[in-house]
């Protein structure tokens, strides 16, 4: 699809895209992106963006995060080096579980908030030093951008620019 | 909308309220326990749960007032309605203290004036009421009743400062529930926003007044049973409990109401957004719960862990078995989108956490008041079904006496349009 042309169509209202976008998709146009400086309520059903997975990440995450916690506090406290604090038995691994359990909150916590983050980051591909792949910089102010390849839908370019003007856009550019 | 009170529900909680009648005279006949004490703290058990999901229900209005939240006007009237069983909530407290304070039972053992005083006099001991004093003068010898840890706390702990603590408390709380109740008919009635700004400052001083009162009642009510041992978490423990099963409560009726057509304008997003309420302070719960438990674990000092002893040794599987229940099960299950927007989840959980916050009262009051010898029979389970008709009759009449969505408020549309 090197070849594909893209259309960006240009609004300067979030609630003008958002008529725009379900007028369009009734006509039968994809919408493959929005550009916008912040979340649109209620778009992602429109143009067909599926629920995010980055919460099962997080489960998933956490749960390593809990598991690590738990092993690693068998091993130190209970295997390698059993200590006596407050005189409160340490033979066995749940006899020392209460005193345990912060940690291990702790750190699923703690996975859990990075391993979300940095998979946000790499699957955005918007680690530091990473080019930006947003097509206009205005985008992350007060302009929100619609990404159309006339390709996914089979509809000519020049009809999609007739349908695009009729919604409010501001700029219709094709790259 | 008007909801109307069947006479079909009517007639179920009319039985349910019967068998409660049924359960406390059979078991009161029953019951050997010393003064009836098996009976009264299951008057209390039952009485002070219910009380407390209206207690939850006005301190959740008032929280919504006071944040200026819209979600939930929508189901505005459902939680004023179960405010609304505050009243009746009071009485059966009130008579229950007051059972205590004629020692009809002995659950508050501070009540007994004999444990408070270091010393008698010789002559009148044997009598039906021996002359207790402080001091140690000619005639009087040492009082073998008396509890060094419970007359040290006595400046707190006697009956006329217990009684205007507790009327306070019921007073201001009850006068809030109508003050709410009835400036949202005038709302209905005259619209506008004056009432809802006014709401705000009212909202704000009832939280001020509850943040200070739901920790020290419980002190007062439920801590003071175990009169030896004390915990300073203790109160915000009792409010989350109060909290989540209001929340329980009100996600279980509002969906009952809705599948009978009652709330239109009721949507998916309105009991995800209560699933979530509930989810999250089933969480809070269990902090609080463990939170109590580990430090009290972990320092293992003689007087703290009094409470805990008695319910490891006797009542192990329920004591540690409720927090798995109402914290593990809520957790693993509603942890998902899906799960807090499909009400199959929300019911199988709701009714099952709701039996765990009522067993979890049960815990604070039962070892306290019977020592060992608690268990649940044929009473406990009478009377808790007993006390569940009479709260539901009392809030579905309150239900039944005004439109069931409100007609007037600032952020009805908004809350109409809830999306999620």
């Amino acid at each position: 699809m090197k070849n594909d042309k893209v259309i960006y169509a240009m609004y300067d209202d979030d609630m003008t895209l958002l008529a725009g976008a379900k007028e369009l998709v009734a006509k039968g146009v994809h919408i493959r992106d929005v550009f916008s400086p912040f979340p649109i309520h209620g778009l992602d059903p429109v143009i067909g963006i599926k629920q995010t997975r980055l919460a099962i990440c997080a489960f998933i995450f956490g749960l390593v995060g809990l598991s690590l916690a738990l092993s690693g506090m068998y091993y130190f406290m209970i295997v390698d080096w059993p200590m006596n604090i407050g005189g409160k038995p340490n033979d066995f691994f749940y006899q020392n579980l209460p005193a345990f359990v912060p940690i291990s909150f702790e750190f699923t916590v703690l996975l859990a908030a990075h391993g979300m983050a940095l998979t946000y980051f790499i699957r955005n591909w918007t680690l530091p030093g990473v080019t930006a792949r947003n097509p206009y910089p205005e985008t992350t102010n007060d302009r929100f951008v619609m990404e159309i390849h006339p390709s996914d839908s089979h509809i000519s370019v020049d009809d999609l620019t007739e349908e695009l003007k009729k919604t409010g856009t501001i700029l219709i550019e094709e790259r | 909308m008007d909801f109307i009170f069947t006479k079909k529900a009517k007639l179920i909680f009319s039985i349910l309220m019967l068998i409660g009648v049924v359960a406390m005279v059979v078991g009161f006949m029953t019951d050997h326990s010393d003064h009836h004490n098996r009976f009264w703290a299951n008057i209390f058990v039952n009485g002070f749960f219910y009380f407390a999901i209206s207690l939850g229900a006005l301190f959740f209005l008032a929280l919504q007032y006071a944040t200026e939240a819209s979600y939930m006007i929508a189901l505005k009237r459902v939680i004023e309605g179960i405010s609304q069983y505050i009243f009746v909530g009071s009485g059966i407290l009130i008579v229950f203290f007051a059972a205590g304070s004629f020692h009809l039972h002995h659950v508050y053992h501070w009540m007994d004036i004999s444990i408070m005083y270091e010393y008698v006099m010789e002559a009148t001991v044997g009598l039906e009421h021996p002359e207790y004093i402080h001091e140690l003068v000619d005639g009087a010898i040492k009082n073998s009743h008396f509890d060094k840890i419970i007359a040290g706390k006595s400046a707190y702990l006697n009956q006329t400062f217990f009684w205007i603590r507790t009327l306070v408390y019921l007073g201001v709380w009850c006068y809030f529930a109508n003050l709410f109740r009835k400036r949202s008919l005038m709302e209905d009635a005259e619209g506008g926003t004056k009432i809802h700004f006014k709401n705000i400052t009212y909202a704000a001083i009832f939280l001020v007044f509850f943040a200070f009162t739901s920790s020290t009642a419980s002190w007062d009510w439920i801590m003071s049973i175990d009169t030896h041992w004390f915990s300073t978490l203790f109160g915000w423990y009792v409010f989350s409990g109060m909290w989540v099963s209001f929340l329980i409560f009100f996600v279980l009726i509002s969906i009952w109401l809705k599948s009978k057509g009652y709330l239109p304008n009721v949507n998916k997003s309105h009991i995800h957004d209560a699933a979530k309420w509930m989810f999250a302070i089933s969480f809070l719960w269990a902090y609080l719960w463990f939170s109590q438990f580990m430090l009290i674990w972990y320092a293992n000092i003689p007087e703290e862990v009094t409470y805990y002893i008695i319910r490891i040794e006797h009542y192990k599987v329920l004591f540690f078995g409720i927090f798995f229940m109402n914290f593990l099960f809520p957790m693993v299950i509603l942890i998902a989108r899906d799960a807090k927007r499909q009400v199959g989840y929300l019911i199988s959980v709701g009714c099952i956490i709701f039996v765990g916050h009522w067993l979890d009262i049960y815990m604070m009051i039962m070892p306290g008041s019977l020592g060992s010898h608690a268990h649940i029979g044929f009473m406990e389970v009478g009377m808790a079904l007993g006390f569940l008709g009479l709260f539901l009759y009392v809030v579905f009449r309150a239900f039944s006496k005004a439109p069931i969505s409100v007609v007037n408020h600032p952020f009805l549309d908004e809350s109409n349009h809830l999306h999620i």
